[in-house]
């Protein structure tokens, strides 16, 4: 017989997580016991019901694992570029924009400035600014977000028949994703510009880049097989991309992969060494270029979690200048949407807060895939451009790991002892701490024509998040019942 | 006078650290109120009730509401509030690493053995213990005013995982010898308690305390507690059908270091009783059931009868004080509890002898008292633990001010016989419980002797001290007794020698 004494708690003890009356952590804790306490704070006000049912759906947990695995499961290849005329099957008069659905009369500037400069780009006007009228009639033109055409647009995201897409493929499904060329910076039609010069190089695009990069895409291709861009970002993130607002080692990737059969099948296509060269140093000399094959690559990753009854999971970000909309993985297409904020960051030149519209583009698909703002650790060298230190960046990617459902072992950060990055955005758990994805980005003037004027941090409006729970409560199996 | 108020949007404490905080400012010179407070609804009727004029505002914001001398200053009574507020959050003040704001991203780097504690506001509270579920770990919900659809919602999942779910309303468990929620400090043993009542395990735990170092004392050796596994008072309602109760006792039968398991619970639903008795005697591991209700046996009685399968007599239970009872001093009994399963009990020991109780928890639908009217022209029996009574504001074992009230109100009433209390001891409980309760009845024999006699649960071990607890009572004018049982049957007692007088 043993002496009687206390049980002492030791190696062989619980630990215990506490979520609640610290009162009670400190009985544990009093007792020589392990304690780890949860900062809880009450949910985003009115959701405690929603919350509830979600998380009592029984379907959810083995959904939102399903919706992980086949994010996680992704890998994204670049197979071909080709104008959206033939991928997309886009006809004349019919205009892909970024973010939720939105007509002319709520469209905000940049948005207005790249739908003029398309449709001057597709010679449906002589001059952008006759557009304008073009649009009010709305008679033989249409508007339809990228997102709908399995497609993803940077900044107002307009894409036109005659634009040349990359094609990005999950060689296991054989889905597709699209997204266009990358123009550079400035005065861009994507900002919102539409000036002479934006036509001049986007005709350029059309006429040399395209065919170009087409020619040498197919060469790699046939001889290698196509090109692994999920593996290109495994390493850009390694090497200080966040692949949102900073793409520079991923676009020297590319190139790397690209440059030789783009030298090689240059002539074939009928293109001479002057050509190539150009070619060659408008994507080595624009650090975004990457940032086109990151956004389809993410969704086309992402697209895999869509529609699974129950998941909770965010499978889309968008914004059109105007609004803010998300998509969730249990709602199917279903846009929830509220008004876009403005990014708070540093200003071009002596622009303005003034000078900035709301937040606009589909490149948050890159935060709902895990990297850009949420793999802001990753990337030190750009914290200052977007406004943050080097230790907010690592508090803000550990952030996002509360409100995501796993950790991407691709995609890890170095400083953080390579833990991989946040992944899958769940709805119930931003709707239960109040914390908002951080999403880097890049601001468009307010004024159409004008282009970049700075580039920040923002969030996604709060109310969008109860909106999307409420439809995930009404849709689980006991609900009306 | 002077008042400030100001909303502080995004800050946020728990009721009890509240309360503290709220003490702790209003003792500040100066200050002649203080309430520091959520700004729930319950909330907000408070601050209005004493005065106080409050914006608009949302439940997350956190209320800071002063009452000053004209001559105090503001600066020094809200740096009182911060400081009282300042070591509620350990860690927040590290940037770096923030803490987990979620039990399931708390527990994404646990041990496979880690348990979670859920404590917060009940309509919060089953998405924190699915989080502990999902991860695969036992969760004990602590919470109350949890709904009966998500208890079994949660109860179904974790059947389904061979995970084990104490709770909600599960005020005690004692897992490998360390307490979760009010726990007794206990002596170790072979015996395993599954209790849906969480004042009926403490009962049992220190009446099998106190028993097993009776017998040590006599170089008898063996009688001690493994595990008390809560469950949850509704867990054998017919509503929940015991999913929690099927699965402590799987694992206590489980468990080679177990030699006897003893089920608690308060009066469940008889078909509910009947499967978990077939279910009982199918385990290899025998089982003594300690169900109350009309009929059954008390928990003292249960205690024996555990002692008596382990081949041991029941010790004397101890009682002290006995030299201050006088005679009932009116025809009626009043009993005032913090453990609804100890009012429970002694509501059921008490029907026998007196007839119907009215009560807050009514052992029949008629007798039912309104929580705003809980003294009435007849027997009562009030748990102050209840639900009812504790929405928006902490548990009397944290703070007993509503029931020190009805205290003074009971003694002055000429009908009250006889004061029945308890007492509860143990981690989690107050650090000094009877410095209040013992005052409380100081004063109010002071202008009418009433008995009063006090079941105070509790061991020698725990942090409060047992002897030092009774003795406070004892020399306020109490009657001290370690088995509810033997208090109830003692008051009782007086209250039919004024009858036969």
């Amino acid at each position: 017989m043993s002496e009687p004494t206390v049980v002492t708690p030791g190696a062989t003890g619980p630990t215990v997580v506490t979520c609640g009356a610290d009162m009670l952590a400190e009985a544990v804790a009093g007792q020589a016991v392990g304690v780890e306490r949860v900062d809880w704070r009450p949910p985003m006000p009115g959701t405690e019901a929603d919350l509830a049912a979600v998380a009592t759906d029984p379907r959810r947990p083995d959904a939102n694992r399903r919706a992980v695995e086949a994010v996680l499961g992704v890998t994204a290849t670049l197979v071909d570029v080709a104008p959206a005329s033939e991928v997309l099957g886009l006809e004349p008069g019919q205009f892909l924009h970024a973010g939720p659905p939105i007509g002319w009369d709520r469209a905000s500037g940049p948005l207005r400035g790249a739908l003029m400069g398309g449709a001057a780009l597709e010679g449906l006007v002589a001059d952008p600014e006759d557009a304008v009228a073009l649009f009010e009639s709305g008679s033989s033109v249409s508007l339809e977000p990228c997102h709908h055409r399995s497609a993803v647009g940077p900044m107002a995201g307009v894409v036109t028949p005659s634009m040349w897409m990359w094609v990005l493929e999950d060689g296991t499904t054989g889905r597709r994703t699209y997204c266009s060329l990358n123009e550079g910076l400035g005065k861009v039609l994507r900002y919102g510009a539409y000036g002479p010069e934006v036509l001049a190089r986007l005709r350029w695009m059309g006429e040399v880049l395209g065919p170009l990069l087409q020619a040498s895409t197919r060469a790699v291709v046939a001889e290698s097989g196509p090109v692994d861009v999920t593996g290109i970002l495994t390493q850009m993130l390694q090497m200080g991309d966040e692949a949102h607002n900073r793409n520079r080692a991923g676009t020297l990737m590319l190139l790397r992969d690209l440059a030789p059969a783009m030298v090689a099948s240059g002539a074939d296509a009928g293109f001479d060494g002057s050509d190539v060269a150009q070619a060659l140093r408008f994507v080595g000399g624009n650090d975004h270029f990457f940032l086109n094959l990151a956004m389809p690559a993410c969704k086309l990753a992402l697209d895999a979690g869509r529609d699974i009854p129950g998941s909770t999971m965010v499978v889309a970000m968008a914004r059109n200048g105007t609004d803010f909309g998300i998509q969730v993985s249990g709602t199917g297409d279903e846009w929830f949407t509220g008004p876009a904020q403005v990014a708070e960051g540093l200003f071009l030149g002596d622009y303005g807060p003034d000078d900035a519209n709301a937040d606009i583009g589909d490149s948050a698909i890159t935060e709902t895939a895990g990297i850009g703002g949420f793999a802001m650790a990753t990337a030190p060298a750009i914290v200052r451009l977007v406004g943050g230190s080097v230790p907010d960046a690592l508090a803000t990617t550990r952030r996002m790991h509360e409100i995501t459902l796993a950790e991407n072992p691709r995609w890890s950060v170095p400083v953080l002892e390579f833990q991989g990055t946040p992944t899958g955005i769940d709805v119930s758990k931003v709707c239960r701490t109040g914390i908002l994805p951080q999403i880097n980005t890049g601001m468009a003037g307010r004024v159409a024509g004008v282009g970049q004027v700075g580039a920040g941090l923002v969030t996604p409006p709060a109310e969008i998040f109860p909106q999307s729970l409420a439809a995930l409560a009404a849709r689980t199996p006991g609900a009306g019942a | 006078m002077k008042d400030h108020v100001e909303l502080r949007p995004g800050a946020y404490a728990d009721s009890v650290t509240l309360l503290q905080v709220s003490r702790a400012v209003q003792a500040t010179p100066g200050v002649v109120a203080a309430q520091v407070a959520m700004a729930t609804g319950l909330n907000l009727e408070v601050l209005a009730g004493m005065g106080f004029d409050v914006p608009g505002s949302s439940p997350n914001d956190m209320v800071v509401a002063l009452r000053l001398d004209d001559d105090a200053e503001l600066g020094a009574a809200l740096a009182a509030v911060d400081a009282a507020l300042v070591p509620t959050r350990p860690g927040s003040g590290d940037s770096r690493v923030a803490p987990p704001r979620t039990t399931g991203s708390a527990l994404r780097h646990a041990g496979p053995g880690a348990v979670a504690l859920v404590s917060v506001p009940g309509a919060s509270a089953t998405v924190e213990a699915m989080d502990a579920l999902e991860s695969g770990h036992d969760v004990m919900v602590f919470s109350d005013n949890v709904p009966v659809a998500e208890e079994v919602a949660l109860k179904t999942y974790a059947a389904t995982r061979g995970a084990l779910v104490m709770g909600p309303d599960c005020g005690t468990a004692v897992i490998d010898g360390v307490g979760l929620g009010f726990a007794n400090t206990v002596r170790p043993g072979r015996i395993g308690l599954v209790a849906a009542s969480g004042t009926g395990c403490q009962q049992l735990l220190a009446l099998l305390h106190h028993a097993g170092e009776e017998l040590a004392a006599h170089g008898t050796d063996g009688v001690g507690v493994r595990h008390a596994l809560g469950v949850g008072g509704r867990d054998l309602s017919a509503a929940v059908g015991g999913l929690a109760t099927r699965e402590a006792l799987r694992r206590l039968d489980a468990d080679a270091d177990v030699d006897l398991v003893v089920v608690v619970s308060k009066p469940p639903a008889s078909e509910v009783a009947d499967a978990l008795a077939t279910e009982a005697d199918a385990l290899g591991t025998p089982v003594e059931l300690g169900l109350l209700g009309p009929g059954q046996r008390d928990l003292t009685a249960v205690a024996e009868a555990v002692l008596a399968r382990l081949g041991h007599d029941a010790p004397q239970w101890p009682v002290a004080g006995a030299h201050n009872t006088g005679a009932a001093t009116g025809p009626l009994l009043r009993g005032l509890f913090v453990g609804g399963t100890l009012c429970d009990e002694s509501m059921l020991m008490a029907t026998e002898a007196l007839g119907p109780i009215r009560s807050n928890i009514p052992l029949a639908d008629d007798l039912a008292l309104a929580p705003d009217e809980l003294l009435v022209g007849a027997h009562t029996m009030v748990d102050f633990g209840d639900d009812a009574l504790t929405q928006g504001r902490a548990h009397p074992m944290i703070d007993p001010t509503l029931r020190n009230e009805q205290l003074a109100r009971a003694a002055a009433d000429p009908a009250t016989g006889v004061l029945l209390l308890d007492l509860v001891l143990g981690h989690g409980a107050e650090p000094d419980p009877a410095a209040g309760l013992a005052p409380a009845i100081a004063a109010a024999r002071a202008d009418r002797p009433v008995p009063v006699v006090v079941s105070l649960v509790g061991t020698d071990l725990d942090p409060q001290g047992l002897t030092a607890q009774r003795d406070a009572l004892v020399a306020a004018g109490a009657e001290v007794h370690l088995s509810n049982a033997a208090a109830t049957r003692r008051a009782l007692d007086l209250l039919s020698q004024l009858e036969a007088s």
